[in-house]
């Protein structure tokens, strides 16, 4: 069945075209719908990769969560301040261009050399699998204080945007 | 050899939407814009949570649990963001950046 493995394999390699398209398009699209659509199909590509990290779960709730909850209010945030085909960015170019990707790759050589010179060691003893049954009695036993946080602190985001975005449309 | 079996792989990934994060944070004119590349960055975070947690961590729950808290954190912020950029903008007219640099009105 090796056949199935180079075919996994090839959409390992769809996935990834797919986060790096989406992502070099978050950030040099003319316009910001654009931007907000390739952050979109940035997610997706993530959310494929978490297939190969074993996790159907977490790629689920990366489609759920990003793909559909963050890049739909991110395309109400657009909605204030642009007509949808006004030009909005102002992009560099020629040599500040240049100097930014030179930078950026200087980085990301670094990176890739402190990466590949760690060596990195698997844990020696293993519990659990990868199974949701075990993420959800993890959540719910031992990583209690983070599903308490995070039930806090989205209390809070929602009672904070209210206040912060209330007041309807004011003097204008 | 298989790639996607390798735990580089995985961290090259998340050093280039980290990278492109930054830039993007840079360069962007709007907060909207800002707002998009910072959440390239926390992505990038998150796939770093879940390949370690594939490949060197004890209990698989643990990467996983922390990319759902990421995820939570991520919603949290891009609701409170949005409606600053809403307040931001009832008061200035605008949403660049270079046009809100005083405290008060």
């Amino acid at each position: 069945m090796l056949i199935y493995k180079y075919l996994a394999e090839f959409l390992f390699f769809a996935f990834v075209v797919l986060t790096f398209f989406g992502s070099i398009l978050a950030v040099r699209a003319q316009l910001l719908i654009h931007s907000v659509l390739g952050l979109a199909v940035c997610f997706l590509g993530v959310a494929g990769l978490y297939f190969y990290l074993g996790s159907p779960f977490l790629s689920m709730m990366q489609i759920l969560i990003y793909v559909g909850a963050i890049c739909i209010v991110l395309v109400f945030g657009v909605m204030v301040g642009y007509t949808p085909t006004q030009i909005a960015e102002k992009h560099l170019k020629g040599k500040n261009l240049l100097l930014a990707v030179f930078s950026g790759a200087a980085v990301f050589a670094l990176m890739s050399v402190t990466i590949f010179r760690t060596d990195f060691t698997p844990a020696a003893s293993k519990t659990g699998d990868f199974s949701i049954e075990w993420l959800g009695k993890s959540l719910l036993y031992n990583y209690c204080l983070a599903f308490e946080l995070i039930s806090l602190i989205l209390l809070a985001a929602i009672v904070g945007s209210i206040i912060l975005a209330q007041g309807g449309r004011g003097d204008d | 050899m298989f790639f996607s079996q390798n735990l580089e792989t995985y961290l090259l990934i998340a050093v280039f939407l980290f990278i492109t994060g930054i830039y993007g944070m840079m360069q962007h004119r709007s907060f909207v814009g800002m707002l998009i590349s910072a959440e390239l960055v926390l992505n990038s975070a998150a796939l770093n949570f879940m390949a370690f947690n594939k490949f060197l961590a004890p209990d698989p729950a643990t990467g996983q649990v922390f990319t759902l808290f990421i995820m939570g954190i991520a919603a949290a912020e891009v609701a409170i963001a949005i409606s600053m950029v809403l307040a931001v903008y009832r008061r200035y007219r605008s949403d660049d950046p270079e046009n809100v640099h005083e405290l008060k009105h």
